[in-house]
């Protein structure tokens, strides 16, 4: 147990540190720690635990928060949202005063510039990680390709996808 | 609403305040808490206006972490120092914890009734596409150039087509994208 629980602090520490763009870049990593490396989890309960920290209100680290419960209880969430938050909260902390007041220096303004394309080019391949997650079926693979296109083509509030994923999803068990 | 704060960067958000703001910033926060927290610190309560909350917001997009939670490290100790960043953390993430653990708990119940399952996939493949279509909307918006397309292309492939760990994956694209942007601005 406390092997889980050292594991679970190591993994998700170090990976507090790289996850520029939030938890959605990181996801194919924890996906293939968490299945793969760990094998703390199958891949049909990662989906779900996934479906659930995406149906709940709050920042979506609390994915990370689930999977410590899931693999070692309230111990195991304790740790595992310690160990994802720490590391990038503190380093936020010193680094806020020096960013904020530095922030029209030409070396900010290059780091700035430069990592959004690296941001943006994870959050894109997560994207396609989490429909290989999820989606089994052709019904799902449309509705994840229709709130693509509803999200990029208009400002409307995302939770009308969610709901209408939901809906869909369980119109097509009673058609099928 | 309209005090320029920046003039006046401690304007006094009590502690019990601070929570209780993040609580329900927490709450609220279906798909994504960025347009939420925004909604109630700049809107609702008057915090910040709404050019500070976007650079704070920036500043926790570029430092590693979840954006929201970076800045509600750089809020909270502005008002409160150390004591208001735990305050903020422990307002946003407490009710949410809870809640979705109880969900869990409450689908492993159900998880044998089809609709529920199907149902929670629906929302999933949902949230899935949710996430590619704000990357796309988000690339399509800073107008990249041919090298940013070609970062973007790059880290993309490396992660979604060769599976290749992040950690050095994001280190390779970091040094890249750095010589790639200074390259720009020398031509």
């Amino acid at each position: 147990m406390n092997g889980v629980l050292v594991d679970l602090a190591r993994t998700f520490a170090a990976l507090s540190l790289v996850s520029i763009g939030g938890i959605n870049a990181l996801l194919p990593e924890i996906h293939r720690q968490v299945v793969a490396v760990h094998g703390w989890m199958t891949d049909t309960a990662f989906a779900n635990a996934f479906a659930i920290a995406n149906a709940s209100p709050g920042p979506n680290v609390i994915l990370v928060s689930l999977i410590g419960w899931e693999v070692a209880g309230l111990a195991g969430l304790l740790v595992a949202t310690l160990a994802i938050l720490i590391p990038s909260c503190t380093l936020a902390y010193f680094a806020s005063h020096a960013i904020m007041r530095w922030s029209d220096r030409p070396a900010v303004v290059l780091l700035r510039d430069a990592l959004v394309p690296v941001a943006l080019g994870l959050m894109l391949a997560s994207g396609v990680s989490m429909m290989r997650t999820v989606d089994r079926d052709i019904v799902t693979v449309v509705i994840s390709l229709a709130t693509a296109a509803f999200v990029y083509t208009t400002k409307r509030n995302p939770l009308w996808a969610l709901a209408s994923g939901a809906i869909v999803n369980v119109a097509a068990l009673h058609l099928s | 609403m309209q005090h320029d704060l920046s003039a006046s960067p401690r304007r006094n958000i009590g502690k019990a305040e601070l929570f209780l703001g993040f609580l329900k910033i927490g709450l609220l926060g279906f798909g994504g808490v960025a347009p939420w927290a925004r909604h109630i610190i700049v809107e609702e309560k008057g915090w910040l206006t709404d050019k500070e909350f976007a650079e704070i917001l920036g500043v926790g997009q570029v430092l590693p972490g979840p954006n929201v939670v970076n800045a509600s490290v750089i809020i909270g100790n502005r008002f409160q120092g150390p004591v208001g960043v735990l305050l903020c953390l422990l307002g946003q993430m407490a009710m949410p914890v809870v809640i979705v653990i109880g969900l869990a708990m409450v689908y492993q119940r159900l998880a044998s009734i089809p609709e529920v399952h199907a149902a929670l996939i629906g929302a999933a493949a949902a949230s899935a596409g949710m996430v590619l279509g704000t990357a796309l909307k988000m690339i399509r918006n800073i107008r990249p150039t041919a090298v940013t397309l070609g970062i973007v292309g790059l880290g993309f492939a490396s992660i979604a087509l060769f599976r290749w760990p992040l950690v050095p994956v994001v280190v390779g694209l970091v040094v890249l994208a750095i010589a790639g942007t200074v390259l720009v601005r020398r031509s």
